[in-house]
């Protein structure tokens, strides 16, 4: 029992440059990258909401992919640059992303958004031009409970300069 | 006319400069910002973590319980098991703001002898990290010997089943005996009955139950959580032993509820742990915790019996409804209110008779979630129209028109409900805005389906339901708002600043809204049953009301005008006959502090107050209002696979005035997906009261691939009870979504799935069905 405590507490040193910062932190090697850049960077924009894989809520960018940071041990990211919600705005100016989200209304709790921005700003460095039918399937992995997706692609679409249609009726 | 005759706004047609515009939310930038702290993303120093140990069978006697190993381990703070507890149970009422409540239906909060549901907590765990926690739970021996349960709402009632709830297991049961159901339905000419079943679902919103609690220097416990009810601060102080002004619970901003975050979890154990240790203790749910650690949707079992004369006028409906509540009471008997009430559906029927329960078993408990019942009883009595219309061979829409209520009405309880009643216009506005069936390609079938709806807004009004709010202007003329109101992600707060800002002539940004705070806001009760706007609302624009009266006397003195002549707009007041005369705010709010008149007022808005319906005849009021409208949606359903794409889903709703016009088309869209969902792939699946699906990837929330294109049809009648004739749009954007997907795969395939969800499987065999009958 006492050998299981201390190899679980066994530490690792690694680097990590998050959001172009450098960070050498001891982790534990079974820790998850959601919780290190959680607790251990205190970057508490990127969410966690199953720690297995299959809501989104924790998607941030390695090198520039979009990954789920709880399916993600941290030793896999050593020396690796992360990108995450926060990086986003440049000071107080929103990035057009975050921008069209806004003006969408595409944040309702809000919970996914760190995550759908994450995705929505892998796909456009890719794609810059994606049609409805590549940003349903770029967003398929991160759930929304709230809005119905809509306004999301409509965000998308306005981001890209492809003007998303509001469906709304006065 | 000037708006200070709008000083009771809502009573006419005025235009708005802040209510009814598309603003971007005031909580929205922080959270795209990544800024917006959330429950979870509070830290102490010294804090604790915490994990709840549950029992992995649904029915059992627990024969031993050692935790000694656990409390040994090194790194564990507190173990708590049911023999540590002062008081054992917590109530599962409404937290609702008359001091009223049940005390026959309180929940065991740790299991001392029977267990009830798989899940139930055991024991509790505080250590110095959540490994350590953990590790300790798996040191923890339970002994629990099975003993019989019962998984089925017919078993539950049968004499001889295993007593779960009470001597009978029923939680609570209604009735409604309105006019002469036998003599309705000798006058008809067709007798259509049909049976439909609802499943058990879950909220899945994506952030897991989560709180912090610390003690203060006035030993108040403190949680920080995220709920939906600030006001379960009385039942945790009543479940933990100490005054309730000893308890404060502060909400977040939360990550979405459903009506999932009304009840009590986490607060309670993080309060029982903190009361212990003096140390600050978090818990936070992992998804697993939360799929077996909050209540779920009921499942319904309802039957129609509906009587028809040969114009397609109903003459009768014999409806009978079981609920399924799980083994504790919490939000059954409300929730079978409604869908009691909701029974008949939006249609005029003079001959009326329910009868409904809710009943105990081993499955697991059920409580709030989104329609609260009335979506349910949606579910039965929409596609029991459909299934009629066909019968009867009628158009489906035309046999709605025959039937619908009408403003001024009488609904099935007999309450004549004053507000427009607009389902015709919406109906008829989402059925055109569905266009042309497209034409069946090979194994590819398009269908059409409708459904209407009524849904209650505000609380049953015999709970007395009041909210207060404050409203005060700072001296450089910005403006604050308190309301304990919880936001869960609708736009509770951004409203409330709309609704201030508009009254005091301040935009909406500059207005700060403190909410959701036990102790220091007012309280303005949950967000939940449609009433966050309804009463928040209401309390906050009676509370602006009265500073605006105030500072518009002292304008009209420095003016030399009527009060009434007096307007604010822009961060200025003026003159609004002459708009050239005007000040800043700010200059007469200093004016206002140098004379001493208060900037300033504490608030109440009261709903409706009533008795309980007749308990022998259910006749009575039983909600304040109702909102109307209907939804419609395209399918194409493969009949060879019997999958089902939806293309296009249509929501049509008189909101009688929207505040923010993208915060509503938000709960449509949101509430159509939810329903689709509902419809098509979610389900809980017990198996003798053990959960099978309890994760998301084997629960199945819609994606974004699933998602059609949602339309959004919104109608303004001004006629609700809500600030400025509003009316809640909440649960609502949800309640016919998942009927009018049933109905449209029902015209797709020419034959009725009847029970939900409607899987591929169950599709593909109905279509064979056909095949074979045909």
């Amino acid at each position: 029992m006492i050998e299981a405590v201390k190899s679980r507490s066994r530490k690792r040193l690694i680097t990590l440059t998050v959001n172009g910062e450098e960070h050498e932190i001891a982790i534990r090697p079974n820790a998850m990258l959601v919780d290190v850049v959680r607790d251990q960077i205190g970057l508490t924009g990127t969410k966690s909401g199953c720690s297995s894989g299959s809501c989104g809520a924790c998607t941030l960018l390695i090198d520039g992919r979009p990954m789920l940071a709880c399916s993600t041990l941290a030793v896999e990211c050593d020396g690796k640059a992360i990108r995450t919600v926060e990086d986003l705005a440049d000071g107080e100016r929103l990035s057009p992303i975050q921008e069209a989200f806004l003006d969408q209304g595409a944040v309702q709790c809000g919970f996914c958004t760190p995550g759908m921005l994450m995705s929505v700003t892998a796909l456009i460095a890719s794609n810059p031009k994606p049609s409805h039918q590549e940003i349903k399937k770029a967003l398929e992995g991160n759930l929304c409970r709230c809005t119905g997706y809509n306004a999301i692609f409509n965000a998308v679409l306005q981001a890209t300069g492809q003007d998303g249609i509001k469906p709304i009726m006065f | 006319m000037n708006k200070m005759d709008s000083a009771v706004p809502g009573e006419q047609n005025v235009s708005y400069r802040q209510i009814g515009k598309p603003r971007t939310r005031i909580d929205s930038p922080g959270k795209v910002f990544g800024k917006t702290p959330y429950a979870g993303d509070y830290v102490m120093p010294n804090m604790l973590h915490a994990k709840v140990l549950r029992s992995k069978l649904p029915s059992a006697r627990m024969t031993r319980l050692d935790v000694s190993k656990a409390r040994d381990l090194p790194g564990v703070a507190c173990v708590l098991t049911y023999k540590d507890l002062k008081i054992g149970t917590v109530a599962t009422d409404i937290p609702a703001q008359t001091g009223f409540r049940r005390r026959d239906t309180d929940q065991q909060i740790l299991v001392d002898e029977i267990v009830r549901y798989q899940g139930e907590p055991i024991a509790l765990v505080a250590a110095e990290s959540v490994e350590i926690a953990e590790h300790a739970l798996s040191l923890i021996e339970v002994e629990l010997e099975p003993v019989p349960g019962v998984y089925d709402v017919f078993e539950a009632q049968k004499p001889d089943a295993p007593k779960v709830f009470g001597d009978d297991n029923i939680v609570a049961s209604y009735k409604v005996r309105k006019g002469d159901v036998e003599a309705g339905f000798a006058a008809a000419e067709t007798i259509v009955e049909n049976t439909f079943r609802t499943q058990y679902i879950e909220h899945a919103f994506l952030e897991p139950e989560v709180g912090l609690g610390w003690e203060d220097e006035q030993g108040v416990i403190n949680i920080r959580t995220s709920t939906q009810a600030v006001e379960t601060f009385r039942y945790i102080a009543d479940a933990i032993g100490i005054p309730h002004s000893k308890v404060r619970i502060r909400g977040a901003l939360v990550g979405g509820g459903f009506g999932g975050k009304c009840d009590v979890t986490v607060e309670l154990y993080i309060a029982l742990l903190t009361l212990k240790t003096g140390r600050p203790v978090r818990l936070g749910y992992t998804r697993e915790d939360s799929f077996y650690g909050h209540g779920k949707r009921h499942p319904f079992i309802i039957s129609h019996k509906t009587g028809f004369a040969k114009d397609g006028r109903i003459t009768a409906s014999k409806i009978d409804i079981t609920s399924e509540s799980g083994p504790y009471a919490f939000m059954s008997p409300y929730v079978l209110m409604y869908a009691t009430e909701a029974g008949p559906g939006p249609y005029l029927v003079d001959n009326v008779h329910i009868d409904s329960r809710s009943v105990a078993t081993n499955n697991m408990y059920t409580s709030a979630f989104r329609g609260f019942g009335a979506t349910q009883a949606c579910i039965a009595y929409e596609q029991q129209m459909d299934e009629a219309a066909k019968v009867l061979g009628m158009d489906p829409i035309e046999l709605r028109r025959i039937n619908l209520l009408k403003t001024g009405d009488a609904i099935a309880t007999g309450f004549e409900v004053q507000s427009a009643v607009w389902t015709e216009e919406c109906m008829d506005r989402a059925w055109a805005a569905l266009g042309e069936k497209p034409k069946d390609e090979g194994a590819i079938r398009y269908g059409h389906g409708i459904a209407a709806y009524q849904q209650g807004y505000g609380r049953m009004i015999w709970l007395h339901d009041t909210a207060e709010g404050w409203v005060g202007v700072e001296m450089d003329g910005t403006v604050v708002v308190r309301s304990g109101m919880t936001d869960i992600g609708a736009g509770q707060t951004s409203s409330l600043a709309q609704i201030a800002g508009e009254l005091l002539g301040v935009d909406m940004m500059d207005i700060t809204v403190y909410n959701s705070d036990s102790s220091t806001t007012p309280l303005a009760g949950t967000s939940s049953a449609t009433r966050g706007l309804y009463m928040s609302g209401n309390a906050v624009r009676n509370a602006a009301t009265a500073v605006r009266n105030r500072l518009a006397a002292r304008a009209a003195q420095h003016f030399g005008v009527a009060d009434s002549d007096i307007d604010f707009a822009d961060s200025r007041v003026f003159v609004a006959s002459d708009r050239e005369k005007s000040l800043p705010f700010k200059e007469l709010i200093a004016t206002c502090a140098s004379e001493g008149i208060h900037r300033s007022e504490l608030a109440i808005f009261r709903a409706p107050f009533g008795d309980w319906i007749d308990p022998e005849t259910g006749q009575g009021q039983v909600h304040p209002d109702y909102t109307y409208g209907a939804h419609a949606v395209q399918v194409a359903v493969d009949t060879e696979t019997g999958e089902v794409t939806i293309l296009k889903s249509v929501g049509a709703h008189d909101v009688g005035q929207c505040v923010n016009i993208a915060a509503v088309e938000g709960q449509i869209e949101g509430g159509v997906a939810q329903g689709h969902g509902y419809a098509l792939s979610e389900e809980l699946i017990y198996k003798d009261g053990c959960l099978v699906t309890p994760s998301l990837s084997e629960y199945l929330c819609p994606t974004s691939m699933d998602s059609p294109r949602i339309e959004c049809i919104i109608l303004e009648s001004r006629s609700g009870l809500g600030p400025f004739g509003a009316k809640g749009i909440g649960e609502p954007g949800h309640t016919p979504a998942a009927s009018a997907v049933a109905n449209a795969v029902a015209d797709a395939i020419g034959a009725r799935v009847h029970d939900f969800p409607l899987t591929p499987e169950k599709i593909a065999r109905a279509v064979s069905a056909t095949r074979d009958n045909g």
